[in-house]
């Protein structure tokens, strides 16, 4: 806040607005092109995507994709697998970060540096040893297959322990005299206090959950069980160059409308998330 | 049964308990399980035949991991200066309280909601030199279009330019945070000393914000390490290799050849260069913050 104050009180340089301005474009035209192809019919698209910017604009795509149980079905599995995962999530990492700030009991220490030694171990490392014994689980091509990867979140239980050792002692402690359970306590108290954290870490791992990719496509084989992200990956492969542009863009558009929409509205409280926690 | 009773005393085991055992079981195993595995040679299903360190051996000898690797370093090298470049200059423009600055920390930050299915879609489409949003534009300015995505020596820089437009937001985001921590009272006191603007800016600005930059750069570099979505659906990683990265090599011999154990050494290999990168981010913070007395 402090630095702001400071900067609100010196205006833009000339050129460093007119950049700014280009960069904008240069971030924004990309996205208004694939929302202005969505609206275009296929055969106008043949050969000459540079029709996208005048009409006719009609809504077949959006039909099209309507009258497409698959899409639908991709879609519900996307929102099956990113909810999943992040209750998933918060109900693993508000138990464990309770443990490790509130409880005392022995090994506490050395497990909490065992959960912080899984920050240092990238995804790639481990998806191929997960997928074979996911194989030998028989857990392909299934929701639990698919979420139980999310669920392994250091960064989550790092983060909830920092949240939890941050509220005052004295809370629980009367509770604790009164002959409150343990259970009680982080029910009743501390879970209560801790929703602007549940909700960051939420957020964050909706958006990673929905937008995965590599998970989901060596582990649902099978189109039905496809996200959407894998789903989209798969159509635009089949497709060639431009038959079928418009409704390859529609259902782009449509499978980024959810998390668009979540964006616009909490779009405030994402951004200072996404910078408060990182830099914690 | 002791594990139980232990677990009724002990109230803390029960509660880290759900998380340390999908832990264990979904991350811990299949870490050591992998170490494991590049050890052997296997076909299809199974654990396969010991091998000892001939999956490495191979990996030096194998032309074609040797250009993924380098391909990797590449464009790590092409994306994270300019990207941090971006994201500071960024940062330092939109650091005010005005709706307008609001406005366009929203636009940079947009695209990173999307999935690397998304902008992937988009860019192949921007890119393609006969339809593409950058021909139609070239071809208006009279100039020829660049045949991005099937040149060679262009096909590095197709992955690179999508990965910053995707990408722009994180950083700008961690420099904006970044910024906010500077003490008012630094700028007040150059205020009072008259300093220039170059000035409070390369004795205030910069050294305040080293470890943010610490950060951005290394949480940057091990991400373009790990680069496979924009590889596999933007170029697939040719023209004949020339995008392919380390792990869309792993993809390849993994899912396309079910070598497993030799796919898991490359896995490895990058494990290994990665934690590197990691270590030296711990080291550098830990030194930075001995100079500003740590946060």
């Amino acid at each position: 806040m402090a630095a702001d104050a400071v900067a609100a009180r010196t205006r833009l340089p000339l050129p460093a607005a007119i950049a700014l301005g280009i960069g904008a474009a240069i971030m924004l035209a990309p996205l208004l092109w694939t929302l202005a192809l969505s609206f275009k019919s296929n055969a106008a698209l043949v050969g000459n995507s540079g029709a996208a910017l005048s009409p006719p604009w009609t809504l077949e795509n959006y039909g099209a994709i309507m009258g497409n149980g698959q899409t639908l079905r991709w879609l519900l599995n996307s929102l099956i697998v990113s909810a999943g995962t992040t209750l998933g999530v918060l109900i693993l990492t508000s138990l464990a970060g309770y443990g490790f700030a509130r409880l005392e009991f022995r090994g506490r220490r050395l497990l909490f540096l065992f959960v912080l030694m899984g920050l240092a171990i990238p995804g790639q490392a481990v998806i191929l040893s997960q997928h074979q014994l996911f194989a030998w689980a028989n857990l392909h091509n299934s929701y639990p297959g698919l979420i139980l990867p999310g669920l392994t979140t250091s960064f989550g239980v790092f983060f909830m322990t920092q949240y939890m050792r941050a509220i005052p002692r004295e809370l629980d402690e009367a509770a604790l005299l009164d002959g409150a359970s343990h259970w009680r306590i982080f029910t009743r108290i501390i879970l209560p206090l801790t929703v602007p954290a549940q909700s960051t870490l939420a957020v964050f791992t909706f958006l990673g959950s929905w937008n995965d990719y590599w998970w989901p496509l060596i582990s649902a084989t099978r189109s039905d069980m496809y996200t959407l992200t894998v789903g989209l990956a798969a159509a635009q492969m089949n497709y060639a160059q431009t038959s079928g542009l418009g409704f390859l863009m529609a259902q782009a558009v449509f499978a980024s409308l959810p998390i668009f929409i979540v964006y616009l509205i909490f779009q405030k409280q994402i951004i200072a998330a996404m910078a408060g926690t990182a830099l914690k | 049964m002791s594990g139980l009773r232990s677990v009724r005393r002990d109230p803390g085991l029960a509660f880290v308990g759900p998380f340390l055992l999908i832990y264990c079981a979904v991350l811990i195993l299949p870490t050591l399980h992998g170490m494991w595995l590049s050890l052997h040679i296997v076909d299809i299903w199974g654990d396969g035949r010991f091998a000892g360190l001939a999956n490495y051996g191979r990996l030096l000898a194998d032309p074609v991991f040797g250009q993924s690797l380098i391909n990797t370093f590449v464009v790590t090298l092409m994306v994270v200066p300019i990207l941090t470049a971006i994201a500071l200059a960024l940062a330092l423009a939109l650091n005010r309280a005005s709706r307008g600055a609001a406005v366009l920390r929203g636009i940079f930050f947009s695209s990173a909601v999307l999935s690397v299915t998304i902008v992937t879609l988009i860019w192949r489409f921007i890119l393609a030199p006969d339809a593409g949003l950058l021909g139609e534009a070239a071809q208006a300015l009279g100039a020829e279009p660049l045949p991005f995505l099937s040149s060679p020596s262009l096909a590095l820089w197709a992955l690179a330019i999508t990965t910053i437009w995707w990408s722009i937001g994180l950083p700008m985001l961690l420099f904006l945070a970044g910024l906010q921590q500077v003490p008012a009272d630094l700028y007040e006191a150059a205020a009072l000393d008259r300093a220039s603007r170059w000035r409070t800016f390369a004795s205030i600005t910069v050294p305040s914000l080293k470890r943010t930059t610490i950060l951005v750069v290394m949480l940057q570099t091990a991400a373009q390490l790990q680069l496979f979505g924009q590889a596999q659906l933007l170029t697939a990683g040719g023209p004949s290799g020339a995008s392919r990265t380390v792990v869309l090599f792993m993809n390849e011999v993994a899912f396309g050849r079910w070598e497993l154990g030799y796919a898991q050494a490359a896995a490895e290999v990058l494990f290994a260069i990665i934690l590197v990168v990691t270590l030296t981010q711990y080291w550098l913070t830990g030194r930075a913050g001995e100079g500003d007395g740590g946060r």
